[in-house]
Formats: structure tokens, C-alpha cells, sequence
């Protein structure tokens, strides 16, 4: 006989039978209010009529590019001191604040991507897309250039020759706009980008640079945010810009509210005629100048 | 509303189908959190047991230390391991940045503390007696041990447990050093992050639903085997 044969005969000393029956309780409790939550009846409205005036806080979904190159932080102020409106500000990407919107979990949106932009009015979601401003892509990658698009005029000739070359490039791969905007490009290179040196990334601009910069690869970036990050040691170079192809117009929208969607309507054209007014036009303007040397958004708002 | 019941429905769809984008990154979570469990069970058990059978001098730093680990923030993990393994970092030349590696490395470090804790607090809670009395039928350390362990099952059993559940379900640092790259590092947490953020609420949905199927079924796996071992 085995010692441990002899010990199995005792009373277990430490038994924690309880915390596992615990465990598989809260999964099958997290289980049945997944299966309810799929189940159960509409919720009542809230609120019968979505109020007129303006309230004192704002949801804006916006894109990585506008928060994370400190623009919205540089005019948003403005805004706020004189509507008395706090700006709630959600940066993601296109796709996931338009999502925002159709939910009603935002009230207004600052994005880039045109297409999804009209079908968002066209469906009904917003009343109409206003003009803000744009900025514009550039392909980056490293000082070596070992693809050698340098100074090449077309995004689509340059995208084609990493292709060629099989230099790692870093997509976006988030349905984002500036992902749409790559992928554009690339049909427009008439490449469809797949194998090892094509790295979908699945994350926002910051995050993708950072990978690009460490894989010393190709990515497609907004210049502001290209610029901000350059500024905190990125080590990576501006190889192609200027093509017309690689224009950014931003938008901004307005959630119409219904009675599932309580949104800030009052609050959300505030901004709206806000954001596309001279004052805010002219922050927008001279945004960058003073630290880039260069304005990173361009106002074309009518 | 419709958004879940679709949910719902399309996560059915895609698991009777087997989709290969969906098998693929389960397959890559169950890789990698498997492969930082083993590490975590190899290295935490025999640690753990030593550490609740001795007493030396510094063991009130070393279980305190045991315990701060067992609720280290995962981002802190992820932060720290991305820097070191960056390409400026001390360990940049190992080139593990945004590959599978780097997650297993961050998920051991979230898991070993679980497992070492667990085990230790298991194998202290056995009364001193038995050691003695083993130990006067003549037992090895080897027995004592192996005896010992047997006793403390349960206990080892959770430890594995809670280490499997917090890293299968950890995002922030798998994001971080991994990167959620597709086809390469992207996991189930990471590509519910993604969905969502796209906006494609049925696949985050089916994909968390698979999550949560997964861990179950480890939870489930583990109390079977407790049965079994308590009925021999």
C-alpha cells in the first residue's frame, strides 16, 4: 500500500469542492443572463419625446486621428466655454463610431469616410453630412527605404512596389477610415495585399505606427498623427505625400434622435454650426503651426 | 435588441460551420494560454509546494510578494514586457515583440502568481501532523510531497483553474505585446476588442459567447477530474 492510498481513506484535509460549484454557478449564471438579455421584450422608451433644448453634455465619436493629434483638446475649449456644453469625447474608429451613432450612444460624429458617411444620412441617421475640414495620408516607412517609393508621386505606384518587394506593411485591418482609404489604394495599385509581409494590425493609428516603427515596415497614416507621434521618437520617415488620392475630408453628423435613440439633438447642431463657424474654422486653421511648424487639418467648411 | 438576437444567431451559424477565421483564433488562444499554463503549473506547483511546506527566513516577503503578484494589473504586465522586448528594450534582439511568444511570456507572468498562491495556501492549510506522521512511517520527500499534493488536489486543481481563467480572458496586455495581429497573434479576446470597435456587434458577440463556452468547459474538465481522483 502507498502512502498516499493510505491518506485517501481520511477525511479530505482541504477540500475546495464548494469554490468549483461556485465557479460553474456564477458561468451559468452569466450564461442564463446572456440567453435573457437575448430573449426579453424591448424596453419601454425611456422617454416619451427626446427634449429640444440643449443639455449640458455631449457624446462625440470620433476617430483616433482627431483626439490622439490634440486637436479636439486644442478647440474643443472654445466650444465648451461658449455653449456651456462638456464635449464626452469617444475616439475610435470610423466604423465602430458609426455604429456609435446608429445606437444612439452618440450624438454626433467627426469622421472620415465618405462613402459610409452618405449611406449613414441615406439610411436616415442624420439629417445631413457637413463639410470640416481635411488633412491628408502619407505613406511612411523607414529612413532605409528598402522598397525605394521614395518621393514617388502616386500612392497607388508606391503601394505597389512594397507589394513587389515584399516589404512588411502594417494595415490598420479595423474597417476604420483610414483603412478604407488604404484599401482604395491598393485597388487602385490593382494589388490585392496578402502574405507575410501584409500585417493586419486590427488597432488603432497610434498602436499601428508603434508596430511599424518596431518592424521598421510601410504603414498609411494620417499625417497629424504621423507628426505627433514623429515628435515622441517614432523612427520612421515621410516617404510619399501629396497625391490627390490621399486627401482625408472629415465630416460631421449629427444623430437625429427618435424614441430609441435619445440623443443631445439641440446640443449636437450647436456644435455642428460650432465646428463648421468661422471661429472654430480659424482654431482648426492654425492648429499644429506653432509645434509642426506646419497646420495639420486644413478648415473647408461653407 | 435585434443586435444580440443576431448575435445570438450568427455565433450558432458560425460554430456549426466550423468557420476557419474563427477555428483559427481559438485555436491560437487555446495555444498560447496553454502553452503559459503548462509554463505556470511546471515552474508554480513544485514552488508553491515548497513554499507552503518551509519556513525560512524573508518567506513573509516572499508571500506577500506571491500575493501582490496574483493581482498584478495585466495592462502594468503588458507595459513592462512590451517595453522590454521593444526594439530599444533589453531584450529587443530576442525579436518576440507582436509574435505569439510575447503573449505567452505576459500570460505566465499573470499566471504563475495564481498558481504559486493557490498551491501554497492548499498545501499550508494541511495540519502539520501529517508531515510528522509521514515522516515517522518513514516516507522520502519525495512521498511527503507527492502525498501532500494529492491532499491539496483541490486546492492545486483551482489553482489551475483561476490561472487558465485569467489569462484565456485577458485582453489588455495580450493587445499590448501582441498586437492582435491577423493570422498570427490575434486571439478571441483581442478580436472582440476589434469587432467591436469595427462595429460588428455579431461577431464580438459570437466570439465572446465561444469565450465563455471555453472557459466553462475548462471549469467543467477540472471538476470532473476532481471527481475521479476523489473516488479512487
Amino acid at each position: 500500500m502507498t502512502l498516499s492510498e493510505n491518506h485517501s481513506k481520511r477525511r479530505p484535509l482541504f477540500l475546495h469542492g464548494d469554490m468549483f460549484s461556485r465557479h460553474i454557478a456564477f458561468l451559468f449564471l452569466a450564461l442564463i443572463l446572456m440567453a435573457l438579455a437575448a430573449c426579453a421584450a424591448p424596453a419601454p422608451p425611456v422617454d416619451e419625446t427626446p427634449k429640444a433644448g440643449v443639455r449640458d453634455e455631449l457624446v462625440l465619436a470620433t476617430t483616433t486621428s482627431t483626439y490622439d493629434s490634440g486637436l479636439l483638446d486644442y478647440i474643443l475649449p472654445d466650444f465648451e466655454q461658449k455653449t456651456g456644453v462638456k464635449v464626452n469625447v469617444i475616439s475610435v474608429g470610423t466604423g465602430q463610431a458609426l455604429a456609435l451613432g446608429r445606437a444612439g450612444d452618440a450624438d454626433v460624429l467627426l469622421v472620415h469616410a465618405r462613402p459610409l458617411e452618405d449611406e449613414f444620412v441615406a439610411e436616415g441617421y442624420a439629417p445631413a453630412r457637413y463639410d470640416v475640414m481635411y488633412n491628408d495620408f502619407v505613406i511612411v516607412g523607414p529612413e532605409t527605404d528598402p522598397a525605394g517609393v521614395r518621393g514617388m508621386k502616386t500612392a497607388a505606384d508606391a503601394l505597389k512596389q512594397i507589394a513587389e518587394s515584399e516589404s512588411t506593411f502594417v494595415s490598420r485591418g479595423d474597417e476604420s477610415g483610414t483603412h478604407f482609404k488604404e484599401k482604395s489604394l491598393w485597388e487602385q495599385a490593382g494589388v490585392a495585399p496578402k502574405g507575410e509581409w501584409y500585417v493586419s494590425a486590427g488597432q488603432g493609428m497610434g498602436a499601428v505606427l508603434n508596430m511599424a516603427n518596431e518592424q521598421q515596415a510601410y504603414t498609411l497614416s494620417d499625417r497629424s498623427t504621423f507628426l505627433a507621434m514623429k515628435e515622441k521618437g517614432l523612427e520612421l520617415a515621410i516617404l510619399v505625400e501629396g497625391d490627390e488620392a490621399l486627401f482625408n475630408p472629415y465630416g460631421v453628423l449629427p444623430v437625429k434622435p427618435t424614441k430609441e435613440r435619445n440623443t443631445n439633438f439641440g446640443a449636437a447642431n450647436a456644435f455642428v454650426n460650432w465646428i463648421t463657424g468661422e471661429d472654430a474654422q480659424k482654431l482648426i486653421a492654425e492648429f499644429g503651426i506653432e509645434k509642426y511648424g506646419q497646420p495639420l487639418f486644413f478648415p473647408n467648411a461653407k | 435588441m435585434d443586435i444580440i438576437l443576431d448575435g445570438v444567431k450568427q455565433a450558432i451559424g458560425l460554430l456549426i460551420h466550423l468557420d476557419p477565421a474563427l477555428l483559427e483564433i481559438v485555436a491560437l488562444s487555446l495555444v498560447v494560454s496553454g502553452a503559459a499554463l503548462l509554463i505556470s503549473m511546471l515552474v508554480g506547483i513544485p514552488l508553491g509546494v515548497w513554499l507552503g511546506l518551509r519556513r525560512f527566513l524573508g518567506r513573509r516577503l516572499v508571500v506577500t510578494t506571491v500575493y501582490t503578484g496574483m493581482g498584478l494589473p495585466p495592462v502594468v504586465v503588458g507595459l513592462a514586457v512590451y517595453l522590454f522586448l521593444s526594439r530599444q528594450g533589453p531584450l529587443g534582439e530576442l525579436g518576440w515583440l507582436f509574435t505569439p511568444k510575447a503573449i505567452v511570456l505576459a500570460q505566465t507572468i499573470l499566471a504563475l502568481p495564481l498558481v504559486v498562491g493557490i498551491t501554497m495556501t492548499a498545501i499550508a492549510a494541511i495540519p502539520r501532523e501529517l508531515v510528522l506522521q509521514l515522516r515517522s512511517l518513514g516516507a522520502t520527500q519525495g512521498q511527503i510531497n507527492r502525498t501532500l499534493l494529492y491532499e491539496a488536489r483541490a486546492g492545486v486543481l483551482a489553482a489551475i483553474v483561476a490561472g487558465f481563467g485569467a489569462i484565456i480572458s485577458e485582453v489588455g496586455a495580450v493587445m499590448m505585446v501582441g498586437g492582435n495581429i491577423e493570422h498570427k497573434t490575434r486571439v478571441l479576446t483581442t478580436a472582440i476588442v476589434l469587432e467591436t470597435r469595427k462595429g460588428d456587434f455579431a461577431l464580438a458577440i459570437a466570439l465572446g459567447l465561444i469565450l465563455l463556452a471555453l472557459t466553462f468547459t475548462a471549469n467543467w474538465l477540472m471538476l470532473s477530474l476532481q471527481r475521479r481522483l476523489d473516488s479512487r
